[in-house]
């Protein structure tokens, strides 16, 4: 028989999103509030100045949060449900099977998304090329924390200690980074911590891009060279030693 | 062709822990295999070696001449399982939980919204399609497993313990609903359960930490048996004088002798003259797994 590969793809955003937000209508109230709140926060302690940065920061935090989410909710089908040992003797490969449910994970921020996506077009009004770097920055971002979130729960068996660790890992990475607002705003030497964590280069592309942040072009550089950098030895390093059948 | 094989199989978790032991054995794959085995007995490495979703450390096996190591891909086209434990996703309904196991293994949607249907229906669980999984009985719940593994082509079906903590008539329900399917499938269940072993499958293999230790039909078992013939009698009466067997004194009293068929029938004269209450049977898988596992399970 022929397999469509659009159905592989599709049965994970119908578990990992349509059905929960369909049969449990009140999760869709906590995906929207958590990248919203801190958009306020932000927004309100700077009298509106961190306004556009904040958006930004939040399309990051949702990007990034939702491939490490992956992680917690993964673990979550495989070790509670045991879905992963079902479809690892399916003719679903790790790929289909991750690409899925990593949709999923987009289509569960999709509320709080489009509320940001809406304050980006009417507050930062990007070009063309403004937007293509974005997307550009976040798809990155999104395809790293999917191969981490993807990577860490095969090799889980403990919901509780990974949904403690995707929390862990989003605080580390997607807030308390200055992605919310300028890395000009963190003072030395937190500021080299900061570097630490790829998300700080993206955002300081993001920010820079649509003029929050005013870096010379050799610093810009460097911050794509590091991100894709980084990104790539994640990728392979996910790509490596992902866990598919247990040995 | 139509064959599991396993050669030499063995695994050794990473913990130095010995859960298989040079297991090789071969069987057709039609009607029902029931595995059994005390519990870390190697059941569950096993199978889960057979369904492709755990590596051997050494020996090799195939189904339907499929490798499972070198022909992952094809093999997993054919099977099947239901992983012990394994529970329906509980913010899905069982419509939704069988389609989208059939959308997994790449069915169009409209095939898979059909077949989830129908593999419902089958199972006489029409009522429950639209009810949350959250909301059914624990009975229910392993039936919307099996309808899940049951809906799609797969030809072998894995099941792991699949009856484990059902009460008495949600096991007899799943029973007929398993010797239903063994007719046109081939089932290769696990179980801690001697009679659902001997109420279902036709082959048998008995697990004794990490090693099968027997397998045939229950007949075949039997014949195999050092001994194809129990007595028993009340508290209180005098054991015959043996020739050949062996005689256990159970905790309420009861002894039990399992000798061959002629001793038996040479007891059973002895007694009936003796006018001393007692009954005859074959040995059950019962017997036959006590004695191969060995006595002190008995007593636990």
């Amino acid at each position: 028989m022929r397999r469509s590969r659009l159905s592989q793809i599709l049965a994970g955003v119908l578990v990992n999103a349509i059905y929960e937000m369909k049969n449990y209508p009140v999760v869709l109230i906590s995906t929207v509030i958590s990248p919203l709140s801190l958009l306020l926060v932000i927004t309100f302690v700077s009298g509106g100045a961190l306004f556009g940065t904040a958006i930004e920061g939040g399309l990051i935090m949702i990007f990034f949060s939702s491939g490490i989410a992956l992680q917690s909710d993964l673990s979550h089908l495989k070790n509670d449900f045991k879905l992963q040992d079902m479809i690892v003797s399916s003719p679903t490969s790790a790929r289909m099977y991750m690409s899925g449910m990593a949709l999923a994970e987009i289509v569960y921020s999709l509320p709080a998304l489009v509320i940001l996506v809406a304050l980006a077009g009417i507050y930062l009004h990007p070009s063309l090329i403004q937007i293509g770097i974005l997307t550009t920055v976040l798809l990155l971002m999104f395809a790293v924390s999917v191969a981490i979130g993807f990577m860490l729960s095969t090799f889980s068996n403990d919901v509780v200690q990974s949904y403690a660790f995707s929390r862990l890992l989003s605080l580390l990475f997607a807030t308390l980074p200055p992605v919310y607002y300028p890395i000009t705003y963190v003072p030395s030497p937190f500021n080299y911590l900061a570097y630490l964590s790829p998300t700080t280069y993206a955002a300081e592309i993001m920010h820079s891009a649509t003029g929050f942040l005013h870096i010379s072009t050799s610093l810009l550089i460097l911050d794509w060279v590091v991100l894709l950098v980084v990104s790539t030895i994640i990728l392979y390093v996910a790509v490596k030693k992902t866990r598919w059948r247990d040995v | 062709m139509s064959k599991l094989e396993c050669s030499g199989l063995t695994k050794v978790y990473q913990d130095h822990r010995k859960a298989l032991d040079n297991v090789s054995f071969s069987v057709e794959t039609k009607g029902i295999f029931g595995l059994i085995g005390r519990n870390g007995a190697g059941k569950t490495t096993l199978i889960r070696i057979l369904a492709t979703e755990l590596e051997q450390t050494s020996g090799s096996a195939s189904i339907n001449g499929f490798d499972i190591l070198k022909q992952t891909d094809k093999l997993r086209e054919k099977i099947a399982v239901v992983p012990q434990e394994a529970r329906p996703i509980r913010w899905m309904t069982p419509k939704q939980t069988v389609m989208s196991y059939l959308l997994w293994r790449g069915y169009p949607y409209k095939q898979a919204n059909q077949l989830a249907a129908e593999s419902l229906k089958k199972l006489n669980m029409e009522q429950y399609a639209n009810t949350l999984n959250s909301r059914l009985s624990g009975g229910t719940k392993r039936k919307v497993l099996i309808a899940t593994a049951t809906a799609s082509e797969a030809e072998i079906i894995f099941l792991d313990e699949p009856t484990t903590g059902l009460d008495p008539i949600s096991r007899r329900e799943l029973w007929a609903i398993l010797r239903e399917l063994g007719k046109t499938r081939f089932i290769f269940l696990t179980t801690h359960y001697l009679d659902e072993a001997e109420q279902l499958a036709d082959q048998i293999g008995i697990l004794k930490e990490g090693k099968l230790v027997s397998i045939g039909s229950l007949a075949d078992l039997r014949l195999s048996s050092q001994y194809q013939y129990s007595l028993k009698l009340p508290p209180n009466v005098q054991t015959p004088t043996l020739v050949e067997g062996e005689v256990t004194v159970g905790a309420t009293g009861y002894t039990q002798i399992m000798t061959n068929e002629a001793e038996a029938f040479r007891l059973a004269r002895l007694l009936s003259e003796q006018n001393v209450k007692f009954s005859i049977a074959p040995v059950t898988l019962d017997d036959i797994f006590f004695r191969l596992v060995g006595e002190k399970a008995r007593d636990e």
